[in-house]
C-alpha cells in the first residue's frame, strides 16, 4: 500500500466501507504499484459518500442555470440546444477557406472558426521576409480588408458566429472583421462571434508575440472595452488553456493558468474604469479535453464553480450573467500520435465524450492526420461526425449532468477546484498573472510537467498505444493535405497590388490616427476600423505596435 | 575530427527554433533529455532567423543543429539551413530535425542533406543514441 493510500483511509469513517478495504481489498493484489491520472494524481480505488464523494446539493452543485453552475451554465443544456459544433479550420488563400467552410456549414457544422497562418499571427505581411515559407501553411493568409472580405464571402456574418483565432494581431483581425461588416451594412451590435485575443497565454504557452506583456494586455482589454461599448453580441476575448494544456500543463494547472488569466484582464478593465457587470458577461473560455476522461469532465465542472465563486465572492458581481463560465473545448492536438494514425478517431471519440460530459457550450474535434499535417476534408468529416453521433445517437444529451452526484466525479471536481486555487492564490502572491508571466512562473511550471510527461512516456509509465505499447513497424499510410507553395506567391502579389492602389494620403492620416491612440494610451479599435478601411495592413499596424510598445523577444529559458 | 567514443569533451548541440513558430515544447523537452545524457546544449528560443541560427551556431563552436518546426515551413528553412552552412563553409555541422513533417517530404529532407527527421512519438533515448552514433565531436 503506497503512502498516499494509507493517509487517505484515515477518512474512512463508515464500518463497512472500512471493514472492506482492510479486510477484503487489502489482501488483493493491483496489477501495478500505483494509479494515477494523466497529470500525476495518485487516484483512489473507490470513492464512497465516506471519502471525500458527497457534496452540498445547492451550495456546491446548484441546479443547471443557478450558481455555482456546476451543473451546466443553461437550465436546458443539451435538451434546449446542442453545443456549437465549430471545427477549426484555416489554410492556403482566404479563396482556399472559404472553400472550406462552406464545406463545412454544407455538412451541419453549426459555426466557422478561423485558423490564421503563422505570419498573420505575428504581425507580418505575405511580403515581408519573416513570413518566407509560411504563408497560408498552417492557416489561412490574411493581411487586409479585402482577404477577410473574401475568406467570409457568401456567408453572412449576422447569422454564423465565426471565432477568430488570433492574438497579437487580434485588433487588427477584429478590425478588419467588423470594417467588413460595416460594408456590408450590418449594425455592429448584430454580430456574434469570438475573438482569442488572449495574450497571457501566448507568453505562457503558444508563444505568438509583438510586445511585451503589459501592453499586449493593454490592446487585450481595448477589444473587451470596444465590444462592452458596441458589439454587446460579441465574445472579445476567449481565455484560452488549450494551448496551455498542450505546451504539457497539468489538468489542474490548465485550469488555475487560465482562471488567473481571466482575473488579470478583469483587474486590468477594472482599472480603466470599467463596471464588471458590463463586460464579464462576454469574457468566454477555451479549454483543452485531454485523455483522462473523468479527470477532464471533472474540470470542467469545476471550472464553472470556481469562476463562479471568484465572479462574485472575490469581485463582488451582481448579475448571473458575469458568474457563468462559457466556454469552447477542442480535442487534445498533442494526445495524437503519427503511428497508427486511425487510432486517433478513438481518441478525439472519448475526449469529445468528455467535453460532452463536462457540459461545453461548443466543441472542435482534431482530425486524425493532425499529428502529419493539417487536416484533409475527409479526415475533418469523419471528425465533425463523431460529434454528430454523441449527439444523435450515443443519448448522452438527454440528462443534464448525468455524472452530477456520482461519488468519484464529484471527489474529482473538488479536488481539482480545490489544488487550482492553490495555484492561483501563489499567483495572487505574485501580483497577479501579468507579474507572473513576466517572472516567468508558469511557463517553468509547464516546462518541468511537459519534461516529466516525456520521461512517464520513455519510462513506459504513461502508456500511448501504438508509440510505447501495441506498437508496430511499417506504419499506416492515410492521405495528408498538400498545401502549394504557389500559395505564397499569389498572397505576396495580391498583398502588393493591394498596396499599390491605396490613397498614400488618407492611408498615412489614418495610420498616424492608430499611432496617436496608442501613444496616448487610447483604445485603438475605432480608429483601427477605419484605417483598414482605408488599407491599412496586418503588417503596416503591427508596425506600430513594435514602434509604440517594443518588441518581445523569447527569453529562451529551458 | 574524432569520434565520440575516443572525443575529449562531451557533443555540443544547438536546438533552434526557426521561422515564427512557437511550438517549443517538443524542443524544450528534447534539449534537457540531451543535457541530462551529458550533452552540452545552447538553445536559441524561438523566432530566429536561418541566419541568426548559423551565427550562432559557428559562434558556440557545435558539432550539430537540431531544428524543431511544426509551422509547415520545413520545406524552405530546412534548406536554407543547409545553404547558409555551406556558405559559410560549416558543412560539417549536422544537421538533424524534428516536428510535424510528412513522410514525403522527411525523404525530400533526407535526399537533400538533413541527416534525420524525428517525428511526434519518439523516444528520447532515440535521439540520443542517433546523435551518439552519428554526430562526431569535433576536434
Amino acid at each position: 500500500m503506497t503512502k498516499k493510500r494509507d493517509a487517505a483511509a484515515q477518512f474512512f469513517k463508515s464500518p463497512s466501507y472500512r471493514a472492506w478495504r482492510e479486510k477484503v481489498y487489502a489482501s488483493q493484489r493491483e496489477r501495478k504499484a500505483s494509479f494515477e491520472s494523466i497529470s500525476f494524481r495518485e487516484q483512489p480505488e473507490l470513492v464512497t459518500p465516506e471519502n471525500g464523494g458527497t457534496v452540498d446539493y445547492d451550495r456546491d452543485l446548484g441546479n443547471p442555470g443557478e450558481y455555482p453552475y456546476t451543473r451546466g451554465v443553461q437550465p436546458t443544456m443539451y435538451r434546449g440546444r446542442l453545443w456549437t459544433m465549430r471545427q477549426f479550420a484555416g489554410f492556403g488563400t482566404p479563396e482556399d477557406t472559404n472553400k472550406r467552410f462552406r464545406y463545412l456549414l454544407d455538412h451541419g457544422q453549426t459555426g466557422l472558426s478561423t485558423a490564421f497562418d503563422m505570419p498573420s499571427l505575428m504581425g507580418y505581411d505575405p511580403d515581408s521576409p519573416r513570413a518566407l515559407g509560411e504563408v497560408g501553411r498552417e492557416g489561412v493568409s490574411v493581411a487586409t480588408v479585402e482577404d477577410m472580405d473574401t475568406l467570409f464571402g457568401g456567408i453572412a456574418l449576422d447569422q454564423v458566429t465565426t471565432s477568430m483565432t488570433i492574438n497579437c494581431t487580434a485588433t487588427v483581425a477584429f478590425a478588419f472583421y467588423f470594417a467588413v461588416a460595416r460594408r456590408r451594412g450590418i449594425p455592429f451590435e448584430k454580430i456574434g462571434g469570438t475573438i482569442q485575443n488572449d495574450m497571457l497565454k501566448e507568453f505562457i504557452a503558444q508563444k505568438e508575440w509583438i510586445s511585451p506583456p503589459a501592453p499586449s494586455v493593454k490592446l487585450v482589454c481595448d477589444v473587451i472595452e470596444f465590444c462592452a461599448q458596441s458589439a454587446p453580441k460579441f465574445n472579445p476575448v476567449s481565455i484560452s488553456g488549450y494551448h496551455i494544456r498542450e505546451a504539457g500543463a497539468t489538468a489542474v494547472q490548465e485550469l488555475a493558468f487560465t482562471i488567473a488569466d481571466g482575473l488579470a484582464y478583469v483587474d486590468h478593465c477594472l482599472g480603466r474604469g470599467m463596471k464588471l457587470d458590463d463586460f464579464a458577461p462576454r469574457l468566454s473560455f477555451f479549454f483543452d479535453v485531454h485523455n483522462d476522461f473523468f479527470e477532464e469532465i471533472a474540470k470542467f465542472r469545476a471550472a464553472r464553480r470556481l469562476w463562479a465563486k471568484l465572479m462574485r465572492e472575490r469581485y463582488g458581481a451582481k448579475t448571473d450573467a458575469a458568474c457563468k463560465l462559457r466556454t469552447h473545448a477542442q480535442t487534445a492536438g498533442v494526445s495524437l500520435t503519427a503511428q497508427q494514425p486511425v487510432n486517433n478517431v478513438a481518441r478525439v471519440a472519448m475526449q469529445a465524450l468528455a467535453a460532452v460530459l463536462g457540459g461545453v457550450q461548443s466543441l472542435h474535434t482534431n482530425s486524425m492526420d493532425e499529428t502529419l499535417s493539417l487536416p484533409t476534408e475527409g479526415a475533418v468529416r469523419i471528425a465533425l461526425r463523431t460529434q454528430q453521433i454523441i449527439a444523435e445517437e450515443s443519448g448522452v444529451t438527454n440528462v443534464i449532468d448525468p455524472l452530477g452526484g456520482s461519488y468519484y466525479v464529484e471527489r474529482l471536481t473538488s479536488e481539482v477546484e480545490e489544488e487550482a486555487m492553490r495555484y492561483i492564490r501563489q499567483i495572487d502572491a505574485l501580483g497577479g498573472m501579468l507579474h507572473a508571466v513576466e517572472a516567468g512562473f508558469p511557463q517553468k511550471e509547464i516546462a518541468e510537467a511537459a519534461y516529466q510527461f516525456q520521461l512517464g512516456v520513455d519510462a513506459g509509465e504513461q502508456a500511448i498505444v501504438g508509440v510505447n505499447c501495441h506498437a508496430e513497424g511499417g506504419e499506416q499510410e492515410i492521405p495528408t493535405l498538400k498545401i502549394e507553395h504557389e500559395v505564397e506567391r499569389q498572397q505576396i502579389e495580391r498583398v502588393k497590388e493591394f498596396k499599390a492602389r491605396r490613397d498614400p494620403a488618407a492611408l498615412a492620416a489614418s495610420l498616424s490616427l492608430v499611432e496617436q491612440a496608442c501613444r496616448e494610451n487610447r483604445n485603438v479599435v475605432p480608429v483601427l476600423i477605419d484605417a483598414v478601411e482605408v488599407g491599412a495592413t496586418l503588417g503596416e499596424v503591427s508596425d506600430i505596435y513594435r514602434k509604440v510598445f517594443g518588441v518581445y523577444t523569447d527569453p529562451g529559458m529551458l | 575530427m574524432m569520434s565520440q567514443g575516443k572525443a575529449t569533451r562531451p557533443v555540443r548541440i544547438l536546438i533552434a527554433k526557426a521561422g515564427l513558430d512557437g511550438h517549443d515544447r517538443g524542443a524544450k523537452v528534447i534539449a534537457r533529455a540531451l543535457r541530462d545524457a551529458g550533452m552540452e546544449v545552447i538553445y536559441t528560443g524561438l523566432h530566429q532567423t536561418v541566419e541568426n541560427i548559423v551565427r550562432a551556431a559557428i559562434q558556440e563552436d557545435v558539432d550539430c543543429i537540431g531544428l524543431s518546426i511544426l509551422s509547415g515551413a520545413h520545406m524552405t528553412l530546412f534548406p536554407e539551413l543547409l545553404k547558409q552552412l555551406k556558405a559559410e563553409k560549416a558543412e560539417d555541422i549536422v544537421v538533424f530535425g524534428g516536428g510535424i513533417v510528412p513522410k514525403d517530404d522527411i525523404e525530400a529532407l533526407l535526399a537533400a542533406g538533413v541527416r534525420q527527421i524525428f517525428i511526434p512519438g519518439t523516444h528520447t533515448k532515440d535521439v540520443v543514441e542517433w546523435i551518439q552514433a552519428n554526430v562526431p565531436v569535433h576536434e
